[in-house]
């Protein structure tokens, strides 16, 4: 019944896990699995919600504000796994950051995730490199940048947000 | 304005005891030969566009190469073969879906074009406050938007047939919706998001015993299906071209001759008048009434290279060849632990939808696409089947006739990896 016995393919037998590291790095599925300060807050100053359209992602963000000190944050979500980790990972990297800092962060990792990295901008941020192969993946930008927009949008004191019109 | 015979078997066409020569398929298809990402290119998002072969592609450049010019105008040679090789596209489009009449072939963009089409020239006028339009939960945006947006105009309701838990058509809702007589019933011959088959000679007899007349959305049966109109017996017939191995920006309404002389014109323009004053204008005949301005000329000739094309194969060949793929497709799919397939309707085509564990669908395609096989994900513009069964979205693996078991296995062993890597 095999049609096609004599077609010659390259494709090995299963996936080689290497390969897909350059996406999918074990930070990255880590945290969608175990996602870090994940839950509701109940004593928050801002708040906002942001929307994927294209993957249906979404994200809530609540912050708790000290002058200009973000000194706790909060994150509820469904999605991809990218979206969910970065996420997860942004809140680590942002709780106790000055407004500004954050400002800068978010700067950075979209640099990052969209093939514009400088050595500079790339050495703050951390742990959050991880994320260098969505680059390669244009589609998946608003994936990643879906949660540092809600953050964004908590921030200015606006209450939701679509990566429908961030240009990335 | 001729009357169409019955086709012979063509001469090219194989042995039908051998079955599909796929090595020689896959060869007349160029793109098939590419790499992506490294890998050997698995193309399985054949419902949202197929890949054309070498015939399709050389006679639109033959066309803009040798015969290129406007139609249906000017004595001169270039326009007349022009206008010879569109509307002798048409006869062959025509013979290939059995209408009776080439003018009963009315070419468009796509089967989006089609509907709206229909929406516009024959329900429209027809449409009173109160009125309903029957479609049912299983249709693309194309054959939902539409409609409601006549409504809206024209303060009328839609009304949904329900799909079940296998994801097919509700037939007992059904006739109780039809028994209200809705103006028309627009539902499509395969669902795009579930690969549902539906019984459609039935749905058109039950339709007609109510008087009710029936628009089909066709373009996810073209490319598997022998599709006949005397059989269907429907009123229109919607597809694009893009689908079944043609073109984009080229599809077909086919229509009832009796119907569509009912019509009134969907745009104004030229070519689709005899005569034009400040005073009035007097509108061209069938099929030109319907296509106003200069047409795709290329894209139909395009679509007639399509349709040679699956004639030598002959669409009962493909159909026996695609169910023997898609069973074993289906069989091996189902048989990874972690995918929930989506829809399980007992008759379908060329489609399977599915949910990886827990694994967000654009991940799952995401990591597919590193190994070169090409699926779509997302809601696949049918975001009510979506809803129905609970999903924000399904990774869809659809098939055509180049497609190989060898192929399903890459992807069910791609599939298993996912499962475990995102565990």
């Amino acid at each position: 019944m095999c049609y096609a016995k004599h077609l010659k393919m390259s494709h090995s037998t299963s996936i080689d896990m290497s390969e897909l590291t350059e996406l999918y790095q074990e930070v990255i599925l880590d945290h969608n699995r175990k996602p870090r300060n994940c839950g509701e807050m109940a004593d928050f100053s801002r708040q906002a919600d942001g929307y994927n359209p294209l993957c249906g992602d979404r994200i809530k963000v609540f912050l708790r504000l000290d002058g200009d000190h973000i000194i706790d944050i909060k994150f509820q979500g469904t999605g991809c796994a990218i979206s969910q980790a970065s996420a997860s990972l942004m809140t680590e990297a942002v709780k106790g950051k000055s407004l500004d800092d954050s400002s800068r962060l978010f700067e950075a990792f979209r640099g990052l995730v969209t093939g514009n990295a400088t050595d500079v901008a790339s050495k703050a941020l951390g742990k959050l490199i991880v994320f260098g192969g969505v680059s390669e993946y244009p589609v998946r930008v608003k994936c990643a940048t879906l949660a540092w927009h809600t953050l964004q949008a908590a921030l200015e004191d606006q209450g939701q947000c679509t990566t429908e019109k961030s240009n990335e | 304005m001729t009357r169409l015979e019955s086709t012979a078997p063509p001469a090219q066409s194989a042995n039908p005891s051998a079955g599909l020569n796929v090595d020689l398929i896959r060869s007349e298809f160029p793109v098939l030969a590419r790499k992506v990402r490294g890998e050997q290119l698995i193309y399985l998002d054949n419902a949202a566009s197929t890949q054309k072969p070498r015939q399709v592609i050389e006679a639109i450049s033959d066309y803009y190469s040798q015969h290129h010019s406007n139609v249906h105008r000017g004595v001169h040679t270039l326009s007349q073969e022009a206008t010879d090789l569109y509307e002798g596209a048409r006869g062959r489009v025509g013979q290939f879906i059995g209408a009776q009449d080439t003018r009963e072939i009315i070419f468009v963009r796509g089967a989006t074009e089609a509907i709206n089409l229909v929406a516009h020239s024959f329900v429209r006028p027809l449409l009173q406050p109160g009125d309903e339009i029957a479609i049912s939960g299983l249709e693309h945006h194309s054959n939902i938007v539409p409609w409601q947006l006549l409504c809206e105009e024209k303060g009328s309701q839609l009304a949904v047939i329900p799909v079940t838990d296998d994801g097919e058509i509700d037939i007992q809702e059904m006739q109780k919706i039809l028994a209200r007589k809705p103006r028309i019933l627009a539902i499509n011959h395969v669902s795009n998001a579930l690969g549902t088959l539906n019984p459609l000679r039935e749905i058109v007899a039950a339709a007609h015993s109510e008087g009710v007349p029936v628009v089909v959305d066709g373009a996810q049966a073209m490319p598997h299906l022998a599709v006949d109109m005397q059989e269907l017996g429907c009123d229109f017939y919607c597809f694009s071209g893009h689908k079944m191995f043609g073109p984009t920006g080229i599809g077909v309404l086919y229509g009832r001759l009796d119907t569509l002389e009912n019509l009134l014109p969907y745009q104004g323009g030229g070519d689709m008048i005899l005569s034009v004053s400040f005073e009035g204008t007097v509108f061209n005949e069938l099929p030109y009434r319907l296509e106003a301005g200069t047409p795709n000329v290329a894209g139909v000739v395009g679509l007639g290279a399509a349709v040679d094309y699956l004639t030598g194969i002959q669409m009962a060949e493909i159909q026996d060849y695609e169910e023997t793929l898609c069973s074993y497709a289906l069989e091996r799919i189902e048989a990874i632990p972690e995918v929930r397939i989506i829809g399980k309707a007992r008759r379908r085509a060329g489609v399977i939808s599915f949910i990886v564990g827990s694994v967000h669908p654009h991940d799952v395609g995401t990591i597919l696409d590193q190994k070169g096989i090409a699926v779509r994900t997302g809601h696949h513009c049918a975001q009510p089947v979506m809803e129905r069964f609970g999903v924000p979205a399904t990774v869809r693996a659809s098939f055509a006739f180049y497609n190989t078991r060898q192929e399903v296995d890459v992807l069910c062993e791609a599939l298993e990896d996912v499962a475990q890597y995102f565990n």
